[in-house]
């Protein structure tokens, strides 16, 4: 069971530190920012917040040295990462048929008594699609670990036992924002999990979305597209009932009763969670506390307390 | 049928000069009820015009007086989402000057001067065309450029975008009237929030500016040598771009249309993104146009283009205003760079021939050719 706590984005007024003296942290820490990619460890800004030393994992440039060292595995990550793509362009192509009809049904108010019916069964069908999408994408990973075994690689375990090292170290870990899908790959990649299970865990934006037990991204009116969020990919599983929003207000129609319920309905039992400044949740010992005041998508189309916008 | 504003001011009769007083203090103008737009202006005049740029509607209206006041007004039928730039026209006896509505704050500036606007129900101005404190601003740089095919010395402006690494590939944005872009379309803040809020890659752009745009732009291969021979490839060896053709973008509006279509036609398969506003794609099927001089060559390459238009990119955005004189000609050009195997986006906005429509159709355009990864960074 893991000790973590999730965080909103830390740009403009950073919380971390906040975060740490409630749980009396003391010493240096260490901090995934693959999510930035090229400018991974430029983490200044974090170091001053905290007030303390933050040694970076450099998980991004350490798999680009594991990928120089061991060429098949880089190219068998390459593919991997295609027959992904080409899923999710796939899933994509079919998803507007199953949200236009819920969309369409939830919009109606009781024109007829089949209605409610014909409701959960769109819902239910989008859910499926969903579930049948993670499902694939499980496999393609499950295939990939399974003939490749990246973990027993000399060149990973070599980096394994580097960062196994600092770990020991550390009285804490910080996962930052950036790009989901790099972030991901590189943490389950590198086996983060097995070399942080003692350590408490700080995790913001992307940070946050990789440790669910999904990945959905999401954004209701974007400059191209209809605006469907979209299961992208397995997470890490360190958690389950929450789905972490990071930057909901700026990406979502919150004030919107249909979407937003949609949204609730389509990844329940995962409660939709806002993530924005000054939120913050602590999960421990399989519960969530929440330290802010935190909101969860409700089925109704509410935005409730994170705890009363359960969907059991 | 509700009254209008300017109906219900008159209902009683004629106003007093405390009751237009009033009015005027109590409206916005021009005033948008539905359909109905009312222009209003007072004062002494002998006649007032409504001078505006809307193509298939008459240029210049008569506004009426409200009978013994000093108020004119017009009301016209707008649909919802239009965008207009107009003056007023105030006569007395055999004088008249132009002047922008004294009554209405909103203004556009262009080339020429200033305009009035007017923006119907369902088309403010998009928030992403104001400063955003939290954008991290780009960098603008003044370079100059040797240029043989011009025999001259050239200005390129060249735009960093935030967070700018050499470490980086970057896609090119080659600009036509790039001065014009950012003094009248807000470029520069419309690239800083589009790459800020990642709906659009972070991409290095060179402004250029023509020393004669009239002469340069429609066909003239000085132009396409110094873009493709000159300008690129310093462009590529001065910063890290991409240097393929699909990181490579052409973009202009009305000649500057022209520019980067007949460049590239030129220069099939360099680049490989066209962005084109308002294209001044004249031609003729018989006859002679009735454009004046300065569209002869102009003619003449769309001409040439429509009998061969080979495959000069690989994806392109094309804009047009429905109030444009040129509407047509950029209907046309649709199914003809369609049929090039070409993949074409087309939009129509009801605006006209102006910067403020050329910049609020960036974000679709460019977001299409050159999406950000808005997706997939959660920061």
């Amino acid at each position: 069971m893991f000790d973590l706590t999730l965080l909103g984005p830390q740009r403009w007024k950073p919380d971390l530190v906040t975060a740490f003296d409630r749980l009396s942290i003391r010493g240096s820490v260490a901090a995934i920012t693959a999510g930035w990619q090229e400018r991974e460890g430029e983490n200044e800004e974090l170091q001053q917040h905290l007030g303390r030393q933050v040694i970076d994992l450099k998980l991004h440039r350490r798999l680009e040295q594991v990928f120089v060292e061991d060429p098949e595995l880089f190219n068998e990550h390459r593919a991997r990462q295609d027959r992904l793509r080409a899923l999710q362009r796939l899933y994509r192509y079919r998803l507007d048929f199953f949200m236009e009809p819920a969309r369409e049904l939830l919009r109606r108010k009781k024109e007829s008594e089949a209605l409610a019916a014909h409701q959960q069964a769109a819902v239910e069908a989008l859910r499926r699609f969903d579930q049948e999408h993670l499902e694939s994408i499980r496999r393609i990973h499950a295939d990939f670990e399974a003939r490749h075994q990246p973990h027993q690689r000399p060149a990973i375990q070599r980096q394994r036992e580097e960062m196994q090292n600092i770990l020991s170290q550390m009285s804490g870990l910080a996962i930052a924002g950036g790009h989901v899908a790099v972030l991901i790959n590189r943490i389950r990649l590198f086996g983060i999990a097995d070399l942080v299970r003692d350590l408490p865990i700080f995790a913001w934006s992307a940070g946050a979305m990789a440790l669910g037990q999904r990945i959905v991204v999401f954004h209701d009116s974007p400059p191209q597209g209809a605006g469907n969020a979209e299961v992208l990919d397995v997470g890490l599983g360190w958690f389950s009932d929450l789905l972490p929003l990071p930057h909901a207000s700026r990406r979502l129609h919150l004030d919107d009763p249909l979407r937003v319920g949609l949204f609730a309905q389509r990844f329940a039992p995962e409660i939709g969670v806002p993530l924005e400044m000054g939120t913050s949740l602590r999960f421990e010992k399989g519960a969530w506390h929440p330290w802010s005041d935190a909101l969860g998508l409700a089925p109704d189309g509410q935005l409730k307390d994170f705890r009363g916008a359960t969907h059991r | 049928m509700s009254q209008l504003a300017i109906q219900k001011l008159s209902a009683d009769g004629t106003p007093s000069k405390e009751a237009i007083d009033n009015f005027i203090g109590g409206h916005n103008f021009p005033i948008v009820e539905g359909r109905d737009v009312t222009f209003v202006y007072r004062g002494e005049a002998d006649g007032v015009l409504l001078q505006h740029f809307i193509f298939g509607l008459e240029t210049s209206q008569p506004f009426q007086r409200l009978e013994a006041t000093d108020l004119w007004y017009l009301t016209v039928d707008l649909p919802e989402k239009s965008h207009l730039q107009y003056k007023l026209n105030i006569q007395h006896g055999e004088d008249h000057h132009w002047i922008l509505d004294p009554l209405n704050p909103h203004r556009a500036l262009d080339p020429f001067g200033a305009n009035s606007v007017c923006r119907t129900a369902g088309t403010e101005r998009p928030e992403w065309t104001f400063p955003d404190p939290d954008a991290r601003p780009g960098e603008l740089r003044n370079l100059y450029l040797k240029s043989q095919a011009f025999g001259q010395d050239r200005r390129v402006r060249v735009y960093l975008p935030a967070r700018f690494r050499r470490g980086r590939r970057y896609p090119l944005l080659v600009v036509h009237d790039g001065t014009d872009y950012l003094r009248f379309s807000d470029l520069k803040t419309v690239f800083d929030n589009l790459i800020h809020r990642l709906e659009v890659a972070p991409m290095i752009v060179a402004l250029t500016d023509a020393k004669e745009r009239l002469h340069e732009y429609p066909d003239h291969p000085d132009h396409a040598t110094f873009i493709c021979q000159e300008l690129v490839p310093w462009m590529e060896k001065e910063f890290p771009l991409l240097g393929v053709p699909r990181g490579r973008c052409l973009m202009g509006a009305s000649f500057g249309g022209v520019a980067s279509l007949s460049t590239a036609w030129r220069n099939p398969g360099f680049f490989g993104r066209l962005l084109l506003q308002s294209g001044s794609f004249a031609f003729t099927d018989i006859g002679d146009h009735k454009r004046g001089p300065a569209f002869d060559p102009v003619v003449k390459f769309v001409n040439a283009f429509r009998a061969n238009p080979g495959r000069p990119s690989d994806k392109v955005f094309v804009s047009c205003g429905t109030y444009e004189s040129l509407i047509y000609e950029n209907r046309s050009m649709v199914p003809l760079l369609q049929a090039t195997g070409m993949d074409v986006r087309y939009v129509e906005a009801r605006d006209g021939h102006n910067w403020e429509n050329w910049r609020d159709r960036l974000r679709e355009g460019l977001s299409w050719l050159f999406p950000g990864s808005l997706w997939m960074v959660y920061e």
